[in-house]
């Protein structure tokens, strides 16, 4: 070999070594954390496990009993997909309306634009206070100025029906984070295409429908990735404010499974629900990454 | 003449006309100006309602709670709420625990995800982009799918009840942040690597003494976040953590409800919740923009 081909490969070499050495805190943490606990659940999916005894093995009855014979995991599945369905658009329809405003010429427009992110940092075990209060059937809130009017009062967690609408609520409230995103989106579109369609004759719902929300489809999508995955993990609030009820009417898939694991100490069947969500999870990250190259439009690959 | 006369007519009259367009251009705008200011005002107070509603009730005195129509602005303003139920649950423990766990993670996930990312990004080798890939779909993975086996593997090495389960992981990278922290480093010119590279510096010196220092903003942002997400857990303390003198606030604040046997007192739950929010936003206030650069960072670079 020649002299610059052997110091290539000893700078190759040198290169691998120093790549997986700092690399190295992720890969150790990556086969703990990550690949370990994957596998052990999958094989856990397969048994009866109830932490004191040994894993047992039971082949699929975990399945078919999920799929099969609970009927409680038919109603959770429902909520579940009902709240992502319901709450990732209303979440995202709320953020990039706020984005919109906080983008226009307004004045003062940090103080709104704090306003509007406070609750998306608060913590959650303080806002299901805060929320618990205010949604209280007599003197919350919304109910006590509802009575102060001489209307009726809305039973927002205490009737299966309006129990997950206003979780949804709650949700929209602290879109925070999703609004920032877009207002950093909405920035980043061109003047100069504002100024065409403009020449164009475009009216201002126009220009909104037809060059606001078209430029911003990479981060309406990153948005919704991110919201969907988060979404289908919902616990904390549906946990503290409801525990569930009324009716199972919130208990979600996460809820569902915790109680599983932590409290009937089915850990065999609890991971096997695990992986359902997993399954769900990239399942509907696919489709919409699928249909994504429809309707996302990336400005630099149009160069 | 006459065509003269009709001429200046004409001219008057289309100066006439656009003077009117203008003046209907600016009522229009200034009108679609008052109109925006109104819904902005009207939806921020729409937001804020729920927290000045908390902090209304924190100042009141229990009875004054349950009045018709809802007070707004209790008299007298009763301060003593706050120093009450702090005192009577260990608030003071909660939030030293709270402390206790939260800055190793910050330290942990700074350390850990700063050094993969170098990796990720300043050094070219073999299977890189393979395993960023990787990498980056474990954030895929729910949480509840790793729970319970880490759960499991916690209680052998027996770790459960103590911050072990919550701290060492951050020692180990954080995917998020191995993310923000490449996309960072990569904006930074190779030629200064390869410069150092070339002066006979070793690549933890050239991680060390030039990356680092750059990246100050980048760092400060995750280091912020992890903060904020320790503050704010609930599930994880949730699954580790029994004996109560090692409640962080999220827990301690569930526990001061669990405690009140008869009626719950709605101006110390108040109080309590303002007390475990108002860091969390004083943070934000002296870092602002810190906070929103660094989830624009993610959010558009994803």
């Amino acid at each position: 070999m020649s002299l610059s081909l052997k110091r290539l490969k000893r700078q190759e070499v040198r290169n691998f070594v120093n790549g997986i050495f700092f690399a190295s805190p992720w890969l150790i943490g990556f086969l703990l954390w990550t690949i370990y606990p994957i596998l052990a659940s999958f094989y856990y999916s397969f048994t009866r496990y109830d932490v004191v005894r040994a894993p047992q093995l039971i082949g699929l009855t975990n399945y078919a009993d999920m799929l099969l014979r609970d009927a409680t995991f038919r109603i959770v599945l429902g909520n579940t997909v009902y709240f992502v369905l319901l709450g990732v658009p209303a979440g995202l329809v709320v953020a990039f309306l706020l984005a919109t405003l906080l983008n226009s010429e307004i004045k003062f427009r940090p103080v709104f634009r704090t306003i509007f992110f406070l609750p998306s940092i608060v913590p959650a075990v303080a806002s299901a206070e805060v929320w618990r209060w205010v949604y209280n059937p007599r003197y919350g809130l919304i109910n006590s100025t509802l009575k102060q009017m001489g209307m009726a009062v809305i039973p927002w967690l205490s009737s299966p029906v309006l129990a997950k609408p206003s979780l949804i609520i709650i949700q929209c409230w602290a879109q925070g984070t999703a609004m920032v995103i877009f207002l950093a989106a909405l920035q980043d579109v061109p003047r100069s295409l504002y100024d065409a369609a403009r020449v164009d004759g475009a009216s201002a719902l126009q220009r909104f429908w037809h060059v606001t929300i078209p430029m911003c489809t990479p981060a309406i999508l990153f948005v919704m990735l991110t919201g969907l995955i988060g979404t289908f993990q919902y616990f904390t609030l549906g946990w503290l404010l409801t525990q569930g009820g009324p009716k199972q009417a919130t208990e979600f898939y996460s809820i569902y499974l915790y109680r599983n694991a932590f409290r009937f100490f089915k850990m065999g069947y609890a991971s096997a629900l695990a992986w359902l969500l997993f399954l769900l999870i990239v399942t509907f990250t696919i489709i919409i990454f699928r249909s994504s190259a429809r309707w996302v439009y990336y400005a630099a690959q149009a160069e | 003449m006459d065509q003269v006369a009709v001429e200046k007519r004409l001219v008057e009259a289309r100066r006439k006309a656009e003077t009117l367009e203008q003046w209907q251009q600016a009522v229009t705008y200034c009108l679609g100006r008052v109109v925006l200011h109104a819904v902005v005002i009207l939806l921020s107070l729409v937001f804020a309602l729920p927290l000045l509603w908390m902090i209304s009730t924190s100042l009141k005195t229990d009875p004054q709670v349950y009045h018709v129509p809802p007070i707004w602005i209790p008299n007298p303003v009763r301060f003593r709420n706050y120093v009450e139920v702090l005192v009577e649950r260990p608030f003071g423990r909660y939030f030293l625990n709270t402390m206790q766990y939260a800055m190793p993670t910050v330290v942990g996930v700074l350390l850990s995800s700063a050094l993969v990312a170098y990796s990720f990004s300043r050094i070219r080798w073999w299977g890189r982009d393979a395993l960023f890939f990787i990498c980056i779909s474990t954030m895929m993975v729910p949480f509840q799918v790793v729970m319970i086996p880490l759960y499991i593997t916690f209680k052998n090495f027996g770790w459960l009840n103590s911050y072990k389960p919550l701290v060492i992981p951050a020692f180990f990278g954080n995917t998020y942040f191995i993310f923000l922290l490449r996309q960072f480093f990569l904006t930074i010119p190779q030629e200064l690597s390869d410069a150092a590279r070339v002066d006979g510096c070793s690549e933890i010196g050239i991680f060390y003494r030039i990356i680092t220092p750059l990246s100050k903003p980048a760092l400060a942002v995750v280091a912020l976040f992890q903060f904020m997400w320790a503050w704010n857990d609930y599930l994880g303390p949730l699954i580790y953590l029994n004996r109560e003198e090692l409640f962080p606030l999220a827990l301690g604040l569930q526990q001061l409800r669990a405690s009140f046997q008869e009626k719950l007192v709605w101006p110390y739950m108040m109080a309590a919740s303002a007390s475990v929010i108002f860091p969390v936003i004083l943070i934000f206030f002296l870092t602002q923009r810190t906070f929103v650069e660094g989830i624009t960072v993610t959010g558009i670079k994803g």
